[in-house]
């Protein structure tokens, strides 16, 4: 027997939450509205689920390569950026259009600023955004049909034949319009939309399986969301409306955004305090986006200028030290 | 009943199933027994015998130097074989008294006998215990007379005994409750007749329902003593978090308890106080928990302050595995150590031996995800006092009270991405102190410059 141990400081255990399991987490959250996502408008979904999550894996491990980096491929981080981002594009979308939009967030916005844990804005969003500047077109195209039988050349080329399928406007352009929506099929989400945004009932419930395993808190999303509805409430134009506000809640991106990008680690406050006062700013500036402005990418926008204040967030609420307030002790 | 806790901490992983049902076993030593003359805060015990001076259960064989000290005493019978360096389970290498044991444990006078506290005055009472080396056997090992004598002693509204143990696989104070409990209620009667307006509060973890269930039975007809239950949770028994919990008072670094009108004790202590001053015997032996997945038969035993952890260890049925990590003390705070064959001094709890290093893991990137600060009992903000520390950003680190941290170690243990947060925000710690007293020590050098010219 040595008589020799291991040394090192304390403390000497570790719980058994890592990175990976908490990207692991992640990443099993978003598999019902992946699963729903691929059901309410076909296989074509697939295709673009694996091309995005591909091209964030492969950039990352290519760039760590390139640069003689530790390979950080590994802790599941850009796998959950790749899914987020397919959830996010238009089941339409050719599919070099949604590999660009991989490259990106794992080059531009995650890895030149430093990797994991020093991007100042949500990959996956981020590229969204990028996309959406670029092809506003291509990327406001929300089919609403499935295509049942695709052959292998509808499936690979650019979406053209999807396209053909639109049909009439999303349920926020109908809000906007003044007209009333199906509040059910928005809330199952047998609506168009991108292919993860539309169902609320999938993503609560893997939000519902984060909040669980204590991936995330509450805080963030409920502050978001109704901050967003007493927005509404005031300045939507129409009053007490159950109908309006549910739709404006169940409606485009606010639920993935609100319990997907809006509690991103690396892009929202640590602190208890900040994470509430986040929740607010973005649920004004959702309003804004939304009520006042144009109506489109409300919550993208929101969440990535909610992201650039971060840092002034956690500075301003930062707890005071313990024994150290001024309140009297005894 | 509602259960007393703090913000922040964590739950683990407890382990103390592994050793609570084992009753006690005194273990007497076979080798020579070591004495470290620093086994407390405070300047080291000045040594009061040579080589070759034979010494008796009992005897001051180092005596305190100083305001902060404490006396060593032997627990054995036999002759000094030496002075000198040995390395103890702080990591450090310490002058030490060797006694080699003549196995006859002939005591001293007046060793062992009865006396009663109620005819002694209160300096009486704080000179015996003195006298018999008690210091904190919680951990810290502070000087427990410098605690019994507070500045303003009629300000003292609260005498605690922590009986906490929040620390994992630790069960040596549980034992300690459940079999001797008229020892910590005698200590505590003790403490409580140096403070005239205290109320005495028992503050136990609620995983010891047993003990809790006993001590509110013995203390029934007790007007000024009170049992609490405490929530399970670590860093429970720490300093700060018990005070805040018993008493809803805050205190920081720069403040000790006995300024919020507290005296607090861990039972072991008190245990001792009751013997020491009740019963003439002074601070000889402490209860030691062997435990952890590699340690055969994982229990607690009384062994005399000096013994090599190698007997304890082997009285344990040795290690069924080959451990990787050896810990002394908690799991949480304690030390690791390449070696056992190191002696039990007054403030180690514990050996425990570890199949597997959970600790040997590569540090990560941050994710931000704020649990640091969420478990930080103090509230801190432990990635940005690691971050500072690292980037020796001293004014950074004091801004954001970094020579606040209390060492807990929560931060690291819920850290995803394994980043060393206590490690570094202690070791900076370390060096913001040693620059402050360079800092002092410079500003006075050239005042006495000044004065000489």
């Amino acid at each position: 027997m040595s008589d020799f141990y291991n040394v090192s400081a304390a403390p000497h255990i570790r719980s058994p939450i890592s990175t990976k399991s908490i990207m692991q987490d992640v990443v099993i959250a978003l598999i019902p509205a992946s699963l729903f996502g691929i059901f309410n408008f076909g296989l074509r979904a697939v295709l673009v689920i694996l091309s995005t999550v591909l091209a964030c894996v492969i950039t990352e491990y290519t760039y760590c390569k390139l640069m003689k980096k530790p390979i950080t491929p590994g802790d599941y981080s850009d796998v959950v950026t790749g899914l987020l981002l397919a959830l996010n594009l238009p089941v339409s979308i050719p599919i070099w259009m949604a590999v660009l939009g991989g490259v990106f967030a794992i080059l531009i916005v995650k890895m030149l600023y430093g990797g994991l844990g020093q991007n100042f804005m949500n990959p996956a969003l981020a590229a969204r955004v990028f996309l959406f500047i670029s092809f506003p077109a291509r990327m406001s195209s929300f089919a609403l049909e499935r295509i049942n039988s695709p052959g292998v050349k509808d499936f690979l080329r650019d979406g053209a034949l999807v396209l053909d399928g639109v049909s009439g406007a999303t349920p926020l352009g109908q809000l906007k319009a003044g007209e009333g929506v199906d509040l059910f099929k928005m809330f199952v989400g047998n609506i168009g939309g991108t292919i993860g945004e539309t169902s609320a009932l999938a993503l609560l419930l893997g939000a519902a399986y984060l909040v669980y395993r204590k991936v995330i808190s509450l805080r963030i999303p409920l502050s978001y969301i109704i901050s967003f509805a007493v927005f509404a409430l005031l300045f939507g134009g129409n009053g007490f409306d159950v109908n309006y506000l549910l739709g404006q809640i169940l409606g485009g991106g606010l639920i993935i955004g609100a319990f997907y990008m809006a509690t991103d680690y690396v892009t929202s406050p640590s602190t208890h305090k900040g994470q509430i006062v986040f929740g607010i700013f973005l649920g004004i500036m959702t309003g804004i986006f939304r009520i006042i402005g144009s109506g489109v990418e409300g919550v993208s926008y929101a969440i990535i200028l909610g992201n650039l204040l971060v840092p002034m967030i956690n500075m301003f609420t930062r707890p005071k030290t313990f024994g150290k307030e001024r309140v009297k002790n005894g | 009943m509602a259960r007393l806790t703090f913000m922040g901490g964590i739950h683990t992983f407890d382990g103390k199933d592994l050793s609570k049902d084992q009753p006690l076993v005194t273990l007497l030593p076979k080798g020579d027994l070591v004495f470290p003359l620093s086994q407390h805060i405070g300047a080291p015990a000045k040594p009061l015998v040579e080589k070759g001076d034979s010494v008796l259960v009992g005897q001051i064989i180092a005596e305190s130097d100083g305001m902060i000290s404490s006396n060593i005493i032997s627990s054995v019978s036999g002759t000094v074989k030496a002075i000198e360096k040995r390395l103890t389970s702080e990591g450090k290498m310490i002058e030490s008294i060797v006694i080699v044991n003549d196995h006859e444990y002939t005591i001293i006078e007046g060793y062992g006998a009865d006396c009663d506290y109620t005819k002694m005055s209160k300096d009486e009472i704080r000179n015996k215990v003195k006298e018999a080396g008690i210091v904190g056997l919680g951990g810290a090992g502070f000087p427990t007379h410098v605690k019994l004598t507070p500045k303003d002693e009629g300000k003292i509204d609260y005498v605690i005994v922590n009986g906490a143990e929040c620390e994992p696989y630790l069960t040596s104070d549980y034992r300690l409750m459940l079999e001797y409990p008229h020892l910590v209620i005698g200590g505590l009667k003790i403490i409580l007749s140096l403070f005239d307006k205290a109320k005495g509060v028992i503050a136990i973890e609620d995983n010891k329902p047993d003990v809790i269930a006993k001590f509110k039975d013995l203390v029934a007809n007790e007007t000024n003593i009170e049992v609490k239950a405490l929530k399970t949770k670590y860093p429970q028994g720490g300093e700060r978090q018990l005070v805040y919990a018993v008493t809803k008072r805050r205190l920081n670094s720069k403040k000790l308890p006995a300024d919020l009108g507290c005296i607090v004790n861990n039972v072991g202590t008190v245990a001792s106080i009751y013997m020491a001053v009740a019963k003439s015997t002074p601070l000889t032996h402490r209860i030691v928990t062997v435990s952890g997945d590699a340690v055969a038969n994982p229990q607690n035993f009384y062994v005399p302050i000096g013994t090599n952890f190698e007997e304890i260890v082997e009285a344990a049925g040795g290690f069924k595995t080959q451990p990787k990590k050896l810990i002394f003390g908690g799991p949480m705070m304690g030390t690791s150590m390449f070696t056992f064959k190191l002696p039990v001094t007054k403030t180690t709890s514990s050996i425990l031996g570890f199949i597997k290093d959970e600790a040997a893991v590569e540090e990560s990137a941050c994710i931000r995800c704020g649990r640091c600060n969420e478990h930080c009992p103090l509230n801190l903000m432990p990635i940005g006092l690691q971050m500072a520390g690292i980037h020796n950003e001293y004014e950074k680190f004091l801004k954001m009270d970094g020579m606040e941290c209390c060492g807990c170690g929560c931060c690291s243990y819920v850290c995803p991405a394994n980043r060393s947060l206590t490690q570094t925000i202690l070791q900076t710690k370390q060096v913001v102190l040693s620059k402050q007293q360079e800092h002092h020590e410079l500003h006075e050098l050239h005042k006495n410059h000044a004065e000489n010219k």
